[in-house]
């Protein structure tokens, strides 16, 4: 069985490197260089903090599991990924938001996610002493996510995976109602198997393939700061990220999200916005972005920041991946549409598709993340 | 907070940038010049405190009477960029704090200017080799900069190295403050010297006085009986607390030392310099085009590809103070122009009249041939990463070795500029690629077979270091969305 992967990210890594190591010939191709896109844009976020009871949670506790598994079989002679299971601190500034947190950490109980109600400065120093609530959530991680696509490529490719960077995928190749292969800038390469994992691209190359995918660019930026000593231990963030990420508001929304680097570094996020692939760094958008940050840790105000970026995040209407294979045409998969936790989810994905593909039994319900759910459903004509 | 909208914005106060806003004001034009640093001249004229004037400063500036009829111009000091708001359409919005960097009370102001003059020079370019991170390793601007600015001495036999006619003034700055300089080694040889600076030499006619520069600089060395070697490098710094010694070799024509040329020679100081890189910090994020080597693309009246964005000076390539002066005259003038005539009138200049003289051009074209010769005749070449060793640090911020890039390419078979910098560090420190850019790019490109993603480590949003609260403070409502 050969497959086509279309894009060099970490959803695309981890989906090639699962194929290949069930036995497919997979080639994983990307009109650029691998995690060079939304990969290389973010924080590395491993959470389970801000995700509801649900489908997508489910999707994020089968990941982290995963994700410590492998750390083992990625961990031969390459960089380290710099995963740290170091926990995440949820920190609400005002009572209406102390009390919302607290409830949704009772409900997420249910679900299987553990946390416990703490004293902010015990595990904070320097956290703003006017919080009005912290919950600690221990089984949130960090990892290096440009290494860790990076990773996972490479032990795809130790298990027959080829990567070929520099080639785009122009249209399909078709053989009556069936997707037999893709035509690339390379020329034709045929395939059983052509999965879309183009992060906020997936839109576009879905299109180029013949089917209308709902996937559009949200924006994010993130600061970085000089190195300093370490004075951030968990990864902080305030309780109205939660209600940021599950927005289909396309104005710009700020929450923050603050946390130390391996390398010393603070990143600090977030914004929320969609406006298409605009790449411009806008002075609002970074101040808005500072200002939240400092509610949560004062001394950051004099703490200079040496770097910007921006990124996009495959924004999906209802706010779920799109796992599986397309109704519509035999032979499409996809593997996109995972927003701001593509980090994490990328291998509870890798996992769910290669179930589906050589038809090993789902770990979970592939139901939730279908193409043709019903939430997905009314998006799925032309515009 | 108000946005401003002057005429015309320069940025940048050394000799492109001051010829454009004096250019611009004398064309009408409500002008704003502002500078990141204390006082105007830019690198080139970089001179004493006002507190503490010299009087010889004439003496060690070539051009200071120029410098003296044009610094006299209203000038905003300190006043850093930190952001240039892309439009495509129109000039970036640019963020300016005004005061000292290093003080906690710095006045954010916006400017929305009818048309910007970018002059914002260039970074100098020196290659990496095993011991130049040592102490009395000077990077040759930062010696003539002591030289200039401190009247500082960096040593008592110091070896100035590299490429171009920049170590000539450097070496004579060095003898002017004391120190003593024992010898001044250009990579290049003879052959390719001559080659590109004998070539048609009535062109150089226009340019002669360059050249009378440059045998002053060649009296200096030749009155203190210091050596001018070409073909030969340094191609190591020995030492343990600093520098002692150097190993020098010579080299071939592209730049790989000859095995067995290999001497040592004793010193305590160290000046290296192989050239320089636009400063394109702002132009890239205001959307201008590059050109092949990172330089800013721009029409004969020094426009980029961004609408009433123009740029002079070294951001448009290397060519020295001349180049730069005849460039920022002409793209204040088009600047002026485009600011204070209508849009309907400019929409179809294309190569209208902006006031320029048939004489202004003429030097603008002289001083590029002259810059083109420069680079044939001193551009790096790519031999040089032959006196690497695995462990030579390349990024000195995040201490990468040439090593660590090899091992780094090798492991992850990326091809991506942006993924290998994230996976190896290099670039990702304070310097953020200012100083070790174009040589981790370089060495990325061979490593990778070809990086599909080049160029980036130009890209750098945030132009200068701002404080969170100060970020936190710049919020305020855009003009328009």
């Amino acid at each position: 069985m050969r497959v086509i992967v279309v894009g060099a990210g970490i959803v695309g890594a981890a989906v090639a490197r699962e194929l290949a190591r069930a036995g497919a010939e997979v080639i994983v191709l990307d009109r650029s260089a691998s995690a060079g896109g939304t990969s290389a844009a973010g924080e590395g976020n491993l959470l389970v903090s801000d995700k509801g009871p649900g489908a997508e949670l489910d999707l994020a506790l089968r990941s982290l599991a995963l994700w410590q598994g492998l750390l083992p079989e990625i961990a031969e002679s390459f960089p380290s990924i710099e995963y740290e299971a170091k926990g995440g601190l949820v920190v609400a500034t005002t009572e209406a938001g102390a009390a919302a947190l607290r409830a949704f950490a009772a409900t997420q109980r249910t679900a299987g996610v553990e946390s416990s109600e703490v004293n902010g400065l015990d595990h904070e120093p320097d956290l703003n002493p006017e919080h009005t609530a912290a919950v600690l959530y221990p089984q949130d991680a960090q990892v290096q996510p440009a290494i860790a696509t990076e990773a996972l490529l490479a032990d795809a490719r130790r298990h027959g995976a080829t990567v070929r960077q520099g080639v785009e995928a122009l249209g399909p190749l078709r053989s009556g109602d069936r997707l037999t292969g893709v035509i690339t800038s390379a020329g034709p390469l045929a395939a059983d198997h052509v999965v879309v994992a183009a992060g906020p691209w997936s839109g576009e190359v879905s299109e180029r393939l013949g089917v209308t995918l709902p996937v559009r660019p949200r924006r994010g930026t993130i600061l970085v700061t000089t190195r300093m000593r370490p004075r951030i231990r968990h990864k902080v963030y305030d309780a109205d990220y939660v209600g940021a990420v599950g927005s289909n508001d396309a104005s710009l929304q700020t929450s923050s999200v603050v946390e130390s680097t391996a390398a010393g570094t603070v990143l600090i996020g977030s914004s929320r916005e969609r406006r298409g692939f605009d790449e411009s760094i806008e002075a609002r958008v970074l101040s808005a972005v500072a200002a939240k940050a400092l509610v949560l840790f004062p001394f950051l105000s004099g703490v200079a920041v040496m770097r910007a970026y921006g990124g996009f995040r495959p924004f999906v209407p209802d706010h779920l991946p799109v796992i599986g294979p397309d109704p519509r045409l035999t032979g499409l998969w996809h593997a996109t549409g995972h927003e701001g936790a593509g980090i994490v989810l990328s291998t509870a994905t890798g996992e769910l598709l290669t179930d589906l593909m050589v038809g090993r039994p789902p770990t979970l319900d592939p139901a939730a993340f279908a193409v043709d759910r019903p939430t997905l459903l009314p998006h799925l004509q032309p515009a | 907070m108000s946005v401003e909208t002057p005429d015309v914005l320069v940025v940048g106060a050394g000799p492109a940038g001051l010829a454009a806003a004096d250019a611009a004001r004398r064309a009408g034009a409500q002008v704003v010049l502002l500078d990141a640093a204390g006082d105007a001249g830019g690198q080139y004229w970089r001179h004493l405190p006002a507190e503490r004037p010299a009087a010889d400063e004439r003496v060690l500036h070539h051009g200071w009477d120029k410098f003296t009829a044009l610094r006299g111009q209203e000038l905003l000091t300190d006043a850093q960029v930190w952001l240039a708001e892309r439009h495509d359409d129109r000039p970036p919005t640019l963020h300016v704090l005004v005061g000292p960097a290093d003080g906690n009370e710095r006045t954010p102001r916006t400017f929305a200017p009818k048309a910007l003059v970018l002059a914002t020079g260039a970074y100098e370019r020196t290659l990496p080799f095993p011991g130049w991170d040592l102490p009395g390793v000077f990077t040759a601007g930062a010696a003539q900069a002591l030289a200039k600015a401190e009247r500082i001495a960096v040593g008592r036999r110091v070896l100035v190295a590299g490429a171009g006619p920049f170590l000539l003034p450097v070496a004579s700055s060095l003898l002017r403050t004391g120190a003593g300089v024992v010898g001044v080694f250009e990579a290049n040889g003879w052959s390719r010297l001559r080659k590109a600076w004998t070539a048609r030499p009535a062109e150089l006619l226009s340019t002669r006085h360059k050249a009378g520069e440059l045998a002053g600089y060649v009296r200096d060395l030749a009155r203190n009986r210091i050596p001018y070697r070409t073909g030969t490098a340094v191609i190591a710094a020995h030492g343990t607390d600093r520098v002692t010694a150097v190993t020098v070799a010579r080299l071939d024509p592209e730049w790989a030392p000859v095995p067995g040329t290999e001497r040592r020679l004793d010193v305590d100081a160290v000046c290296v310099s192989h050239g320089f890189v636009p400063r394109t910090e702002l132009a890239v994020s205001a959307g201008c085009g590059l050109d092949a080597y990172g330089a800013v693309v721009t029409d004969e009246n020094g426009r980029t590809s961004v609408p009433g964005v123009y740029a002079a000076g070294e951001i448009t390539g290397i060519g020295g103070a001349d180049l730069a002066l005849a460039e920022g005259v002409i793209a204040g003038l088009a600047a002026a122009n485009a600011a204070t005539t209508s849009a309907a009138s400019t929409s179809a200049a294309g190569t209208a009249n902006v006031g320029v003289t048939e004489e202004q051009r003429r030097a603008r074209r002289d001083n590029q041939r002259f810059a083109d010769r420069l680079e044939r005749a001193h551009g790096i070449r790519p031999g040089w990463a032959g006196w690497l060793g695995d462990d030579t640090v390349v990024c000195r911020c995040e201490e990468v070795t040439a090593g660590d890039l090899k091992a780094g390419a090798a492991a992850t078979g990326s091809r991506g500029l942006r993924s290998l910098k994230l996976s190896t560090r290099a670039g990702l420190g304070v310097c953020q690629g200012r100083v070790c850019g174009r040589t981790v790019e370089e060495l990325l490109h061979r490593h990778t077979g070809g990086l599909l993603d080049p160029g980036r480590t130009a890209s750098r949003p945030l132009a200068a270091f701002v404080r969170m609260g100060e970020l936190a403070a710049a919020n305020h409502p855009e003009e328009s969305a």
